[in-house]
């Protein structure tokens, strides 16, 4: 089986029915998806297929049909994405287990949304789980981002 | 290396002198000087000035022996040294550094005596001494109880102000020009020409260098970074998925691994059938474990399929099997023979609520799980002669202790290298995942393997926060709040996580009733008793501890006696708190919130007060009651630490405390059925989304003298404050706790 992930092509022998997230992460190495529930439930392990943001636990590998990003395909520490350096600005994370996935959502929400009302806002990132309650700068970070991406 | 070692243990005595000793008990063994954990195969250049500085060419390690859990610990522990060493943080490197007793912390034990924060004078002072020494003498390396900035903010300035004057002294070697004529900036050495030697090219010089003792921490108003907004040194990881936990571990030739055991915490295994699961893709050995089995496998989710695969027949719980049976439990503790603690007892309570019209309520609030996003993972490489730990943990010691145990390897063959973890909330103050882990190892000696926990396994393995209930008595006189008498029934978190640790529990466990007997209040006749529930699912520290629970039962029933006096329920609770400092945090929170002011249709607020960790933390919720529900609008915080070490880390742990608390608050419960618990993942253990969290608007204050630490008081006024606020806007006292069993949220 094929995978294009951040732009590099791998060739990987597993079963259909894993999910993409135990392939990029056991088998790929690719570390910046979190496990945090396994169902679909707390967005830790959010990519882009194509620049939707999917739940990589509960995405079969065999259903994959494009090109994935991960977070460390969005933007690295020296050429940050403009979610990346919002996240930054207002140092949303505490513990940032649940932000690779949380960054994620946010880009591909923002990608579609240009100008996202507050409404917009909780709509979109309410799939996304922080114990440690990060929300209100969550709420903040993507209002700068948004400002960000549009050039303002 | 001998004279280094002697020089080093002189210089660390100096910055761990804070507290000079003086009592009685452990006198000898407190004064015994601290071995410099960094001095063990110290490379050729490389200086370790005091245990937390380690310098060598490529640059300045800060050791930050807390863990990070979230809270900020690293940042705040770098920030702490730099400060007075004089490097930025982003100069540096942090590193958890080994289990040490120099680690040891001592303040964190201050919680388990009967002495309130806000005690003053000979007894209480002793009661900080005591908590020094004991920590001291176990060496207990902790992370809890709000305890790191307390801990770490004189020892680690002096740590970075011994180092800085070192390095002084070996420039002065270096180039004859006398330490008066030098000064420091930014990790340098600065001459009177204005050249710069950098700390890094002074480490040989200064390895050799007797250590400057005699040093004074700089006044506030010199402060750089402390006190000022700072960029947390884990900030661009934790934002670019760079950031490496414990979960995220990889080897060379490492193997995958998870475990299952009984849900029925201690049921232990009768048989099972691992046929099915031996025979999947990738599944390298099924081995027994306590209480269930490990899967081995080339792949995690491989592993977690085959757990699934195995059919167990699983013991009894060895507790009640049903939520009902345990409320039982609960409601018969309140007995003189179960009684717990009575450190709480003004006036004369008997008398007065015999003789007056009484209020009596009935409070509970059920089982909590940690539940932090990153499940329980540990990394092991045991081989015959030594064992090798990588995890996330709060108790690498004790760790270290359990783990020869299990092996029988000596505790100095025992290796703990502590990641980074993704949240914890009391959770890694356990090791029964690092055990299992080792436990499955044991099957593959030689090979590393990395155990990972499922969610499920996650959620129904927890040592939860226990279930309390509480019965409340009161009267009210003359529109005052007259007497109160609370009592409080909950099993021991203390005895039940100290056995573990293989600690022993003496005396009343004071988290019965933190957060309630302790409270600056002054009522006639006031009464706070613990009942200690016999243990059932054994419990641990969550997120505030005792007060966790006790700000809800203590908090809300002080609530309805305000309304039965009909006195304003601000301005009755600033009545009764004698607290200076307390009280500026009830008057803050009423000015922020605009206390009185009218609200609109279908709009209230509540207002509540806890005072946890020494900090007095009162917040006001505001809510809406609409036709879907209630919809909380608003949460006014103040809270007081004495010092703000880090403006904007300060704001994102009291907004997250709140949150916390809100969220169990409204919708957490562990309820159990057949000894297991029903909720096994965030589907069923629902927590707070983003679009039902309010504006959270924080206020910090620093009156007091007391330096304290943030990552906990601000949750356990949140629940009362919310269901205050309903009482408010609806008439309805809810004394239950999650509150969505009785009303709908939006």
């Amino acid at each position: 089986m094929q995978l294009s992930v951040n732009g590099k092509s791998y060739d990987i022998d597993v079963e259909d029915d894993m999910p993409l997230l135990w392939v990029l992460r056991d088998e790929l190495g690719i570390h910046g998806p979190k496990y945090g529930c396994g169902i679909a439930q707390c967005g830790a392990c959010t990519v882009h297929i194509d620049g939707e943001a999917v739940r990589s636990c509960s995405y079969a590998v065999g259903d994959v049909q494009g090109a994935i990003t991960t977070i460390e395909g969005l933007g690295t520490p020296d050429a940050l994405h403009a979610v990346q350096a919002a996240w930054i600005t207002h140092q949303v994370a505490q513990c940032g287990y649940c932000q690779s996935g949380q960054i994620m959502e946010a880009a591909a929400f923002l990608a579609g949304n240009a100008n996202p009302t507050d409404t917009d806002i909780d709509d979109a990132m309410s799939s996304n789980l922080c114990r440690c309650g990060t929300y209100p700068r969550i709420r903040a970070a993507i209002k700068t981002a948004a400002a960000t991406l549009r050039g303002a | 290396m001998g004279r280094i070692k002697t020089i080093a243990r002189r210089t660390f005595l100096i910055g761990s002198a804070a507290i000079a000793g003086g009592v009685a008990f452990g006198y000898y063994a407190y004064q015994k000087p601290i071995e410099n954990p960094l001095l063990d195969g110290l490379a050729e250049g490389q200086a370790a000035l005091t245990p937390y500085v380690l310098i060598d060419e490529s640059g300045i390690t800060l050791i930050t022996p807390r863990a990070d859990v979230g809270q900020g610990a690293y940042s705040v522990q770098a920030a702490l040294i730099a400060e007075e060493l004089d490097v930025r943080l982003d100069q540096i490197r942090v590193d958890p550094g080994v289990p040490s007793a120099a680690y040891y912390n001592g303040k964190v034990a201050f919680e388990g005596f009967p002495l309130a924060a806000t005690a003053t004078g000979f007894l209480a002072d002793k009661g900080r001494i005591a908590s020094d020494v004991a920590g001291k003498l176990i060496g207990l390396q902790l992370t809890g109880g709000s305890s790191t900035v307390p801990d770490a903010y004189e020892k680690l300035r002096m740590a970075g102000a011994v180092a800085r004057a070192t390095l002084l002294k070996a420039a002065e070697h270096k180039t004859g020009v006398a330490v008066a004529k030098l000064t420091t900036k930014d990790g340098a050495v600065i001459l009177p020409d204005g050249t710069e030697i950098s700390y890094t090219s002074l480490a040989p010089i200064a390895a050799v260098t007797d250590p400057v003792v005699q040093v004074r921490l700089k006044p506030v108003s010199d402060w750089r970074y402390l006190g000022k907004d700072m960029q947390r040194v884990d900030i661009v990881a934790k934002s670019t998925g760079t950031q490496s936990y414990g979960i995220d571990t990889v080897m060379d030739g490492m193997v995958y691994a998870t475990v299952r055991t009984n849900p029925r915490i201690g049921g232990g295994v009768k048989g099972y059938d691992d046929g099915a699961a031996k025979a999947m893709r990738g599944v390298q050995a099924v081995v027994p474990i306590t209480g269930g089995i490990g899967v081995i496998a080339d792949n995690t989710w491989r592993a977690f399929q085959a757990a699934l695969a195995v059919d167990f027949e699983w013991g009894a719980a060895p507790y009640p099997p049903t939520s009902d049976e345990m409320w039982a439990v609960v409601g018969n503790s309140f007995t003189s023979s179960l009684q717990d603690s009575q450190f709480k007892d003004d006036g004369d309570v008997e008398t007065t609520l015999n003789e007056a019209d009484i209020l009596e309520a009935q409070y509970r609030i059920p089982y909590l799980a940690h539940a932090p996003l990153e499940p329980m993972t540990a990394t092991i490489l045991l081989t015959d002669t030594r064992l090798d730990i990588w995890t996330a943990t709060q108790i690498p010691r004790f760790m270290q202790v359990n783990a020869a145990k299990l092996t029988g390897l000596d505790a100095d063959d025992v290796h703990v290298h502590v990641l980074m973890s993704g949240g914890s909330f009391g959770r890694r103050l356990e090791d029964d995942y690092v055990q299992q882990a080792i436990e499955v190892a044991g099957a593959i000696k030689g090979t590393p393997v990395k155990m990972t926990w499922a969610r499920e396994e996650d959620m129904t393995h927890d040592f939860p926060r226990p279930m309390q209930m509480s019965r409340a008595r009161g009267s009210v006189k003359d529109g005052q709040v007259y007497a109160y008498d609370l009592g409080i029934a909950a099993q021991s978190v203390t005895a039940s996580q100290l056995s573990r640790i293989g600690q022993p529990a003496l005396g009343p466990d004071m988290m019965i009733v933190a957060g309630a007997w302790d409270q600056p209040f002054s009522i006639p006749h006031y009464r706070v008793t613990g009942y200690r529930v016999p243990e059932m699912v054994p419990v641990s520290s969550w997120r505030s501890v005792g007060a966790s629970g006790n700000g809800f039962l203590h908090d809300c029933f002080l609530d309805e006696l305000i309304h039965a006096a009909g006195a304003d329920p601000l301005q009755e609770r600033l009545r009764l708190c004698w607290h200076e400092p307390s009280r500026k945090v009830l008057e803050a929170v009423g000015e922020m919130s605009n206390w009185g002011s009218d609200l609109g249709a279908n709009r209230a607020r509540g207002v509540a007060f806890t005072l946890s960790f020494g900090v007095p933390v009162a917040e006001v919720v505001e809510i809406t009651n609409t036709s879907d529900g209630i919809r909380i609008d608003k949460v006014y915080v103040v809270a007081e630490v004495g010092k703000i070490m880090d403006p904007v880390n300060f704001e994102n742990q009291v907004q997250g405390g709140v949150i916390w608390g809100l969220s169990h608050a409204i919708m957490g419960e562990l309820s159990f059925d057949d000894g297991v618990a029903e909720q096994d993942n965030f589907d069923t253990y629902e927590v707070l989304r983003l679009y039902q969290t309010p504006e959270i608007i924080v206020q910090g204050l620093e009156n007091s003298t007391q330096i304290r630490g943030i990552g906990e008081p601000s949750v356990p006024p949140a629940a009362p404050a919310l269901a205050n606020a309903i009482f408010a806007a609806t008439g309805k006292r809810i004394r239950e706790l999650p509150l969505n069993k009785h009303i709908d949220f939006i």
